[in-house]
């Protein structure tokens, strides 16, 4: 996998927890799965279509996204309540859309989907499509991790930007 | 969360009215947040574009704060469609994708300003006031009941 592509959602997902958890993250980890990949907590997948396609599961304690929740929403918010699926979520969401910005503005067209909930199967079957790229974000509220898988189509490339001359 | 000078509507003085439109709930209670800190009233909510046009009519806020990627309809459709038949609506795309392209369908619908999430208060507070222009005013400290900063 191209590091280039990978490089702007580690960007991406550490500005957000920055900004959304008020506290910085670091890497600790970084590991390749050929194979079905594990939950750990609470995970979110978003999908993206064109000339790079592919998908991103953020995956949290569901603790850490409560505490996100409770700080961004003012309230109490308990780990089981439905506004952390929620979170989960829109983190997944602003984390995708900030990294595909970037890549956008280095000349990549995509069309990134709504983030949805997966269960542990719909995860593990996620990971069995295509190798993926796992990142571990430690925080003070927990470990955050990005799984990422995708492909980059030269191909596509190549043929958006030929011109044809008559 | 930080407390900012109430912004109110110059022709009555009363709370600038918010209607937020996002298809995550999170989004909107966490936005609703930061409306309350800026002195504003969330009059209506919607989880997607089809819903955005009815409430706007029924509500007829002083500003939208839109998403862009939702269901059923996306945020871009959903602002012409507003536009076409209230030129005076004031919308706010908020969205995490924060593509030229994106943004610049949605100022070509008739949306006033862009903010990226994760939103910063202060920023979408500046956005407000530019975008509110002469129809919207700082109150005066403690006016309204709001705190000032």
């Amino acid at each position: 996998m191209r590091m280039d592509l990978i490089q702007p959602f580690i960007g991406s997902l550490d500005a957000v927890l920055a900004e959304m958890m008020n506290a910085p993250a670091r890497i600790v980890d970084l590991t390749m799965e050929p194979e079905g990949y594990r939950r750990k907590g609470m995970a979110a997948s978003v999908v993206f279509r064109g000339q790079i396609e592919g998908r991103v599961i953020l995956d949290m304690d569901p603790g850490a996204a409560a505490q996100v929740a409770s700080y961004l929403t003012g309230g109490d918010v308990n780990p089981t309540e439905p506004m952390v699926p929620e979170t989960v979520c829109e983190l997944a969401n602003m984390v995708i859309g900030n990294a595909v910005t970037l890549l956008n503005d280095r000349g990549f067209q995509f069309k990134v989907f709504p983030p949805e909930i997966l269960t542990q199967e719909q995860c593990e079957a996620a990971g069995q499509a295509c190798e993926a790229t796992i990142l571990c974000f430690e925080t003070t509220r927990g470990n955050v991790h990005l799984n990422i898988s995708m492909q980059y189509h030269a191909r596509r490339s190549r043929e958006r930007s030929s011109v044809t001359v008559s | 969360m930080k407390q900012f000078e109430a912004l109110t509507r110059k022709t009555d003085h009363q709370a600038v009215r918010y209607l937020v439109v996002d298809d995550s709930v999170f989004a909107r209670k966490s936005l609703a947040k930061m409306i309350e800190s800026f002195g504003g009233q969330v009059v209506g909510e919607a989880g997607d574009g089809c819903t955005a046009i009815t409430e706007y009519a029924r509500t007829k806020p002083d500003i939208v704060l839109m998403d862009i990627t939702m269901p059923q309809m996306e945020g871009i459709e959903a602002v012409e469609r507003i536009v076409q038949d209230h030129p005076e609506a004031r919308i706010v795309m908020v969205s995490s994708v924060g593509y030229q392209d994106n943004i610049l369908a949605a100022l070509q619908k008739g949306a006033r300003h862009f903010v990226q999430k994760p939103v910063k208060p202060d920023a979408l507070y500046e956005i407000i006031r530019y975008v509110l222009n002469d129809d919207g005013v700082t109150a005066p400290v403690g006016a309204g009941g709001e705190k000032s900063r």
